[in-house]
């Protein structure tokens, strides 16, 4: 068992042991609460980068199966645990964590008082953070740190969009264009019960999508910061374009590029969004919805975008869904579903398409 | 939005009983302080006294009363009542609102029911509509027919198609008569008890899941529809076992997201079938296999998981349940923790949570302790930790049953898998045992049907048992072993050291616990509310005001027999005068179910089990200023005089009584010599070393005397015996004696009245709070004794007496605070039995039913007050009314205990009658224990010789009211001499015309009077006969003295109308 350790720009350094792939790496530390779904936030393309901290302590309990991949990469850069679980449950008869990690060459970190980064993160906002395996390296490392930038100067979206564009075909009336900023399997799964997919890299030209003969258009999520100056050029211009020519539905990193497409800005959050328990109203209704995002609207820059935010999160007042007034635009968050009731998303942009037909 | 009413009932649950438990007092304060804090008026019904919501205060008007229908009518119209909240008492509180609600009552009185409505009861309770109502959403249940005769069981398994099948009884609590019948015998056999219990004669028949995975979730519901899962819950144990018996872990640890998606989704599918609004629990049965599930079954309610789930992740059910009910929708109800956040939020926890069953098998040695659909534990420990290892073993040593670890288990290979396969109490040792013997982790869990996930977990404790025992001691060692709880006592034993050498070798590593917070959000908002757990963390999150003094008070742990809610109720009166005092009340305790472990009753609540390790821990942490040991019942008196050493050279202080003392009164040979010393009587009583020896003392003092082993406490296996051979029986079979477990020998005062003392005393005044008289004579547990306050025979002179003997004792042991008094007195003689230098089980009782609050006052005893000062003086409490306290027994479900009254304590809970008229008062302590006393029909009478001539006036006054009177030969006979006309019945082995089996299962008894012979042993004349009357719930009367007061009752009640009176009305 070999240690390791988990450094922070602020100079707190964590003894741990070693688990996963063997490499030293750097990223923003975020933590996520979610209590299951580790396999899932693990491959979802919106955490590309990040050093991802689980703040329950078990990890790796019921194994890892193929079907749980939200994508066929693990994206995070690495993974910090109390306890990572080397004898899952059998009875999906997953393989270890462990392996997992060192198959995708993503480095762990476990015997970590996650607890106390969460709260570190809560109390002083997200930080750079890295995990190293040379101690002797550790003072480096920490004035590396410092001197990285906040903002990831990196076009995440890019490492995770798809690079050539494809097609579903579910035998659906509705055809959908979907923008690919780093879309989840859960996402394309529910688009699949519902519409034909046409899938494109996200930077494809507006036209590219319209020739395509789409009846709307999703932009997906994805990792990062939507005013990155190279999304701002490809997807932010492309769906400025397509606002007033077709139906479009953002989720996730799309429900801030959708914004800033229309005029709105976006901004960092302190320690972002990440878990299954983010409390949304809409109307009377209160949603209970999956997150993982740093970055959200600004409510007051929608003003005169002709947008309104009719979801807010009851917690911290940030914006969690759009409609455009006149528009056929609908935008949320979080990742719509059955489970907590917000498959309206997916309805309302179905009606939006059918209406325009 | 917020509903006008002019005034709210809340409805509790009544005596403690097995499958309802502290729970209800928990989430009905939570209600009243709920309601009361959106300015409504309350009303609240409970026959518990010792409950904290039958506290003055907790409502505008509070009834201690039965808990049945036409009472509970009667209070509402009296107050005014124009809403009822349901939910918050359990079975027994939605049992009382169906049938309010069938009856025309609520629509008479013009009643809305809050919350849960009668359409949603009926639809989860009832069998047949719980299934119509899932197949309508689509929602899988177990293929299943209600049936209302055996006949009618028998076609339902054709349809099934195979055995085993499960046997549910409808409208019962903790599912009593129910069963797992694996052939058509055991079939008619569990129907035939079913379809009794059942309260409308119906049962379930239902295809097994035995083995399958059982989860629950917990689930909120607004009337605007939104729907949260509060948490869910992993059953360690596969279905078959309840999931009150069932180890279990909260969150779910083996199941996927994917899997969780399905059954959350189905649970919001289920709470918006029934229109639920508030609080529901749903359980699931899970196939390992296919990934199938099952709703089994559905709880419209608040309930004992989601009192267990509001401990787990912070989140206050019932507290948000009660504003729901009145039209809050959840983003309107602030979430108490954070201060920041609303109620509409899904909790979020970043521990692992574990429950453990405290089952009362150490008690009841006949009764037979495997674990099935039916509840037997009377309580549960709740423990928190960051490993699965760590909650398990922390979970352990809070349950008090003597061990501090997954202990060693004396057995053989064979016995060691029948455990695994039909699991007991002991399953979890033996699956530790079985490890250790190196059946490996696919077979034990295959016996065990355990996921491996558990297994593997036990399996790593069992390896760092082999380390610490093979390996040096090093810090990493050392922090492995404490990351997976291990106790310092337990490193002890496996490194041949001591448990005070381990701590110190620990501490001087730097290896000390951390507290982190339970905070409903895993971190991710600041959080206001101190609720902590330990573990050995990097940081610690505690933080506290310095400036202010602080006192830690010791809890008492899981609800057991003998260790009651009682203990509960005092150790929250003691946290309401310390923060009176200005000064922080900090609670340790471990049992999900209560009050004092509500996050908003004291200053800092630390989830912990109650060893001296994790309670000096805690007090280290707080650097406090006292501790307190008198409330938490012997767990916290047994704890003193260690901490006191432990303690000594810094600032914390014992506070109250002297451990020194608390000692004096707790060691025989001391304490008898204080007795002497003050020229008090005891009875005369040696300890044997060795059956000859304690024969030799037993002849010397002259039989009957009282035996019992010198190293428990509480009752457990104290028995009465009258001959040589028969305590030659009982060194056989009950106590093995020798010279390291002698067994203690007291003269056993026959005839003799009983006496329970409860007083307060701060060094120069001593005043009694309370006398009680039992009405059973001496002999009989004073837990489990008929008592009243205040004496109804004893003679003024005797009365004056006793004051002065209890004073005496009081001064003598220096008592600061509580103290209670066991006393006989026979022939105006006063004979001191035992000196509980601490709050007693009596204390909540006399507190209600005199009005003065005996914890609290003892508390500022303790912090330097005199009795003067809080304006009490000497003296002794008189009342113009009479309490009467009747015990409520188990057994019903614990077959294989005899229902008769002896020195070892065997009720769960009580119940309080109160009025100016003795007989009332007896009336309706009688009734609201469950006896369901007639007013008319047939009797049954078979005393032993001793109390024939003393049975003549019941039976006379019995007769006169018109009773039928059915007795054995030898009884019938000596009332027809003594002109009362009696039908002779047989013993069914004597074959011979009616027998009173017979005549009990036609229903032609409605009451029986049955003294047993004089005798000891587990086995006595008349058991089968009990144990029918239990079944079929036909009051008995098993002495004299009972009988007495019952039938004095009966005529009471014939004659006139019951009123009822709001506690207020008592103490104006």
């Amino acid at each position: 068992m070999a240690t390791n350790y988990l450094v922070l720009e602020d100079g707190t350094v964590l003894e741990g042991v070693a688990f996963g792939y063997e490499k030293a790496v750097s990223g923003e530390v975020v933590f996520t609460t979610a209590m299951g779904g580790y396999q899932e936030n693990i491959t979802d393309p919106s955490n590309c980068g990040q050093i991802l901290v689980s703040t329950y302590p078990l990890m790796g309990d019921y194994g890892i199966t193929d079907s749980a991949n939200q994508s066929d990469n693990v994206w995070i850069a690495g993974l910090v645990v109390k306890e990572y679980c080397d004898e899952p449950s059998p009875m999906y008869n997953g393989r270890k964590i462990d392996d997992f990690l060192k198959e995708h060459k993503i480095p762990g970190i476990s015997g970590i008082d996650t607890r106390e980064i969460t709260l570190k993160t809560r109390d002083n906002g997200t930080m750079k953070g890295a995990i190293v395996y040379d101690k002797a390296n550790i003072d480096a490392v920490i004035e590396d740190l410092k001197k990285m930038p906040e903002y990831p100067v990196e076009n995440l979206v890019s490492k995770v969009s798809c690079k050539t564009a494809y097609s579903v075909d579910n035998g659906k009336d509705l055809t959908v264009g979907v923008i690919d900023c780093g879309l989840m399997n859960g996402i394309k799964k529910s688009l699949s019960e519902r519409y034909n997919l046409k899938v494109f890299p996200y930077d494809t030209a507006a036209q590219t999508i319209l020739d395509a003969g789409v009846d709307g258009v999703v932009v997906t999520n994805g990792p990062g910061n939507p005013a990155h100056p190279e999304i701002m050029d490809t997807v932010v211009k492309t769906v400025k374009e397509l606002s007033s020519k077709t139906a479009i539905v953002g989720l996730g990193l799309g429900n801030q590029i959708v914004a800033l497409a229309l005029g709105g800005k976006t901004s960092k959050l302190k320690y972002g969004h990440r878990g299954t328990s983010q409390p949304v109203r809409c109307g009377t209704r209160i949603y209970i919805t999956t997150q993982n995002h740093g970055y959200a609207i600004d409510e007051a820059s929608l003003e005169g975008t002709g947008l309104v935010a009719d979801q807010i999160n009851i917690n911290d007042k940030s914006v969690e869904g759009t409609r455009h007034k006149d528009l056929p635009i609908i935008t949320c968050q979080y990742v719509p579903g059955e489970s907590s009731d917000t498959a309206f998303v997916y309805e309302d942009f179905t009606k939006m398409m059918e209406a325009r037909k | 939005m917020r509903k006008e009413f002019k005034k709210l009932m809340v409805i509790g649950s009544g005596p403690i009983v097995i499958g309802q438990a502290a729970e209800f007092d928990f989430s009905g304060s939570q209600a009243c302080k709920s309601l009361r804090e959106e300015g409504y008026k309350t009303v609240l019904v409970n026959s518990n006294p010792a409950t904290i919501q039958t506290d003055l205060d907790m409502a505008d008007a509070v009834y201690i009363e039965p808990m049945t229908a036409d009472i509970v009518a009667k209070i509402i119209e009296k107050e005014g009542v124009d809403g009822i909240m349901a939910g918050m008492g359990g079975q027994t509180a939605l049992n009382i609102c169906s049938e309010l609600a069938e009856n025309g009552t609520l629509d008479r009185l013009g009643v809305t029911l809050l919350g849960t409505q009668p359409e949603a009861i009926a639809k989860s309770e009832d069998r047949e509509l719980f299934k119509e109502t899932m197949e309508a959403i689509g929602e899988p249940v177990p293929l299943s027919r209600t049936c209302t005769s055996i006949e009618e069981a028998l076609e339902a398994v054709e349809y099934i198609g195979r055995y085993p099948v499960l046997v549910r009884p409808a409208y019962t609590l903790g599912g009593t008569g129910g069963g797992i019948a694996y052939n058509e015998e055991e079939l008619r056999d569990i129907c035939g008890r079913g379809l009794a219990y059942s309260r409308i004669h119906q049962v379930l028949i239902e295809e097994s899941v035995l083995g399958w995975k059982e989860y629950e979730y917990e689930v909120m519901r607004d009337h605007n529809d939104n729907c949260i899962i509060i948490c869910n819950m992993e059953n360690l144990d596969a279905m078959g076992i309840h999931t009150g018996e069932s180890i279990v872990c909260a969150p779910c640890l083996t199941l996927s997201a994917e899997d969780h998606q399905r059954l959350k989704t189905a649970s919001l599918k289920v709470i918006r079938a029934l229109e639920i609004e508030g609080g529901c629990n749903v359980q699931f049965a899970f196939n390992p296999e296919n990934g199938d599930y099952r709703l089994i079954e559905v709880n419209p309610r608040v309930s004992r998981s989601s009192a267990l789930a509001s401990k787990a992740t912070g989140y206050p059910i019932a507290r948000v349940s009660a504003k729901i009910a009145v039209g809050y929708n959840l983003d309107e109800i602030p979430n108490k923790v954070t201060g920041t956040t609303s109620a509409a939020f899904e909790p979020a926890i970043d521990y692992v949570v574990m429950k453990i069953p405290r089952w009362p098998f150490d008690k009841f040695r006949t009764v037979d302790r495997h674990l099935g659909t039916q509840m037997k534990s009377t309580g549960e420990t709740m423990a928190i930790g960051r490993s699965f290892e760590e909650a398990i073993l922390k979970g352990i040593r809070s349950l008090e049953i003597g061990v501090n670890h997954l202990d060693r288990m004396d057995a053989s290979d064979e016995e060691i898998e029948d455990e695994l396969i039909h699991a007991t109490d002991r399953r979890m040792f033996a699956i530790a045992e079985a490890l250790r013997r190196g059946w490996g982790v696919e077979k034990v869990s295959k016996l065990a049907q355990w996921d491996p996930f558990f297994t593997t977990k036990i399996d790593n404790i069992v390896k760092m048992e082999q380390r610490l025992a093979n390996e040096k001691m090093t810090p990493e060692l050392m922090k492995e072993a404490k990351d997976m709880g291990f106790a310092d006592a337990v490193i002890a034993k496996f490194t041949g050291s001591d448990e005070m050498s381990v701590r110190k070798t620990r501490k001087d590593m730097g290896i000390i616990p951390t507290y982190k917070m339970v905070d409903t959000c895993a971190g991710e908002y600041e959080a206001q509310t101190p609720y902590f757990y330990s573990t050995y963390g990097r940081t610690t999150e505690l933080k506290r005001d310095k400036s202010k003094k602080n006192v830690i008070i010791i809890g008492g742990g899981p609800i057991r027999i003998g260790q009651g809610i009682e203990f509960d109720y005092s150790c929250v009166h003691s946290v309401m005068a310390l923060q009176d005092e200005g000064i922080d009340a900090v609670i340790i305790n471990n049992n999900p179910e209560t009050v004092s472990t509500d996050f908003d009753i004291s200053d800092r609540l630390y989830f912990e089990p109650l060893t001296l390790e994790d309670v000096l821990n805690v007090i280290e942490a707080e650097d406090a200023d006292g501790v307190v040991c008198q409330y938490g019942g012997q767990t916290s008196v047994n704890l003193a005089l260690d901490l006191e050493k432990a303690l000594e050279g810094t600032k914390t202080k014992i506070l109250g009584t002297k451990p020194d003392d608390m000692d004096l009164a707790e060691d025989r040979r001391r304490f008898s010599k204080l007795m002497d010393d003050l020229n008090i009587e005891q009875p005369r009583s040696g300890t044997g070393y060795s059956f000859e020896e304690a024969k030799s003392i037993a002849e010397d003092i002259g039989y009957p005397v009282l035996v019992r082993p010198s190293y428990v406490l509480g009752g457990r296996a104290m028995e009465i015996v009258y001959s040589t051979d028969e305590l030659k029986t009982y060194v056989e079979t009950a106590v093995k004696v020798s010279r390291n477990h002698p067994i203690l020998i007291d003269k056993y005062l026959s005839q003799a009245i009983e006496l329970d003392v409860d007083l307060l005393c701060d060094g120069t005044d001593v005043f009694v709070g309370g006398i009680m008289e039992h009405v059973e004579y001496a002999g009989v547990h004073s837990g489990d004794a008929t008592m009243v306050l205040p004496p109804f025979t004893l003679t003024e002179s005797e009365l004056a007496e006793v004051l002065e003997v209890s004073r005496k004792v009081a001064l003598g042991l220096n008592i600061r605070g509580l103290m209670n008094l066991q006393l006989a007195v026979k022939n105006s003689k006063i004979y001191m039995i035992e000196a509980n230098p601490r709050s007693s089980r009596t204390v909540p009782f006399i507190s209600k039913a005199t009005g003065i609050p005996l914890a609290k006052i003892s508390t500022q005893i303790m912090l330097g007050k005199t009795l003067k000062e809080v304006g009490l003086g000497s003296g002794y409490k008189t009342l113009d009314h009479y309490a009467i306290k009747a015990s409520v027994f188990p057994f019903l479900k614990l077959v294989g205990v005899d229902s008769i009254l002896t020195p070892e304590m065997k009720s769960t809970g009580e119940v309080m009658g109160i009025d100016e008229n003795f007989d009332i008062a007896c009336y309706k302590a009688l009734v609201a224990a469950g006896n369901k006393l007639p007013t008319e029909g047939g009797v049954y009478i078979t005393v032993n010789d001793d109390d024939k001539e003393n049975i003549l006036p019941a039976a006379k006054s019995l007769y006169e009211m018109g009773f039928t009177i059915y007795a054995t030969k030898g009884t019938s006979t000596f009332l027809r001499n003594n002109d009362i006309p009696a039908t002779t019945v047989f013993k069914v082995n004597e074959n011979m015309g009616i027998d009173g089996l017979s005549l009990m299962r036609q229903g032609k008894i409605n009451l029986i009077i049955n003294t047993p012979s004089l005798k000891s042993g587990a086995v006595r004349d008349g058991a089968t006969m009990r144990r029918t009357a239990v079944e079929l719930e036909i009051p008995s009367m098993t002495t004299v003295q009972g009988a007495n007061i019952a039938v004095a009752a009966i005529k009471v009640a014939r004659d006139q109308k019951l009123g009822v009176r709001g506690m207020k009305e008592f103490h104006r």
